[in-house]
């Protein structure tokens, strides 16, 4: 099933998309990967506050190609999430209402996706240059220094993705290879 | 008689190699996709692999790069022993290219100075390189710019020599089910058997730099590579992972002599966006 939402979205709206369906997503996403994830828990430990708040909000783990003159931004996909899978559970026990990745997570991320209602998107990776077509602002927002890592905060329009794990905890990852394997 | 060859020709041709390996694929990558967009059973997949194609499109025509992971720069130097190179550093002229080929052609800078302290060096260098004396008087260039979605998902196995070509075998289709949807499928798999630690791993990024498609000459060699392929389909990891029966689009395997102790095995796993292109001056 096609769903197209905004975002931020509610828990109620995020209990709608079900692992397999196809979400365009429009509105304001932010961008973090390793680095950034980094220093978020860094802030965390420290009782400081997050550049952005996490309610009803979308982390993409995505570090994109600068831009050319003229352009919003660079090449843009999802790099892999397991990275933030360290980081992930306390980003959605605080509110965080989904990400978007690529590829497994851990069992952990998956309670924590259970628990708070929550989703893990797949952006189709390796297609950096189509995923950048969606995207139609793009503005730094804190860990300037970290060059390409830095928070984004990015406007997208009908940005395509995939729910691989839903807030029932169905994973797509599983059962779609499961359907296909002939072993 | 020795050729001599300038090193800022070497740089020039590596800032080169750099833009173009990062926005458009080579014909047998092409070819590969096309044909797995056929072959494809899943309806997601083949939509997937759809959108693969649209992806290189955009990026050939407007100067996107394929993958915002422009990789680390990894070359591979045959360099002819009747070469005289002059005007400088080899290791700096290759170097200085990559910095040129990132910089000026907006590639995205992955490397950072120190792997604990995790400082970019802001111009993606330095680059791996892998230096071979060859006969002649000829330079050849092979640049693979390496993503390391795939990278991190590679694996070095150091077999029994009663393991046989079966130990390969599982060696291999473990170290592709461990990467699943990690890699980016449908993937590129680099094998390496023999040599050494390290040598069966340079030989297995060396076989991800082969035309995709050509079997290795050594027959029995050639057979395996049909056969892991067909068994890592089987897989049902698919395109992005998401299910279907196009894991992998091709399984290249580079041999090498060992001890009599040992069967290293080497899998370097490479994402769809297997860049790889050459130049012989």
């Amino acid at each position: 099933m096609d769903h197209h939402i905004t975002v931020p979205y509610t828990r109620e709206e995020a209990s709608a998309l079900h692992s397999g369906d196809m979400v365009f997503l429009t509105g304001t996403i932010y961008t973090a990967r390793d680095a950034a994830h980094k220093r978020m828990d860094e802030a965390l430990n420290s009782g400081q506050e997050l550049p952005f708040d996490l309610k009803g909000n979308v982390i993409y783990y995505m570090g994109p190609s600068p831009a050319r003159p003229g352009n919003v931004i660079g090449s843009a996909g999802p790099t892999t999430a397991s990275r933030m899978d360290k980081y992930a559970p306390s980003l959605l026990d605080l509110g965080l209402s989904g990400m978007i990745g690529k590829g497994k997570r851990t069992e952990d991320v998956r309670q924590a996706v259970i628990r708070n209602g929550a989703v893990y998107f797949a952006a189709i990776g390796g297609a950096g240059a189509l995923l950048s077509k969606s995207i139609v602002s793009s503005e730094v927002i804190a860990y300037d220094d970290l060059g390409t890592e830095a928070i984004r905060k990015l406007t997208v329009r009908d940005f395509p993705c995939i729910v691989v794990i839903d807030a029932e905890g169905n994973n797509l990852y599983e059962t779609a290879s499961k359907e296909f394997c002939t072993l | 008689m020795l050729r001599e060859f300038d090193v800022h020709v070497i740089t020039d041709t590596v800032r080169d190699l750099c833009i173009q390996a990062s926005h458009f694929l080579s014909d047998d990558m092409k070819a590969a996709l096309e044909k797995a967009k056929q072959t494809e059973k899943s309806d997601l997949g083949r939509k997937i692999l759809c959108q693969l194609q649209d992806n290189l499109k955009i990026a050939g025509e407007e100067m996107i790069p394929i993958c915002q992971d422009t990789g680390m720069a990894v070359l591979f130097l045959e360099i002819g022993q009747d070469i005289h190179l002059v005007g400088g550093n080899l290791t700096d002229a290759v170097n200085e290219g990559v910095r040129r080929g990132y910089t000026e052609g907006f590639l995205r800078k992955s490397v950072v100075k120190d792997p604990i302290f995790r400082e970019n060096t802001n111009d993606n260098t330095p680059a791996v390189i892998h230096e071979e004396i060859v006969p002649g008087d000829k330079l050849k260039i092979t640049l693979a710019p390496k993503g390391f979605g795939s990278e991190n998902m590679s694996q070095i196995f150091m077999l029994k020599p009663a393991q046989g070509i079966e130990g390969v075998k599982d060696a291999v289709l473990k170290a592709v089910k461990d990467a699943g949807p990690n890699a980016c499928p449908p993937m590129v798999v680099g094998v390496g058997i023999g040599g050494d630690f390290e040598k069966c791993a340079i030989l297995s990024k060396k076989a991800l730099t082969r035309e995709v498609g050509k079997h290795s000459d050594i027959p029995y060699v050639a057979e395996l590579e049909s056969e892991l392929l067909e068994t890592i389909n089987k897989s049902g990891i698919g395109p992005a992972g998401l299910g279907g029966t196009v894991t992998a689009l091709a399984v290249n395997v580079n041999t090498y002599p060992t001890h009599i102790a040992g069967l290293p095995v080497a899998v370097n796993i490479c994402c769809h966006v297997n860049r790889h292109v050459t130049a012989v001056l």
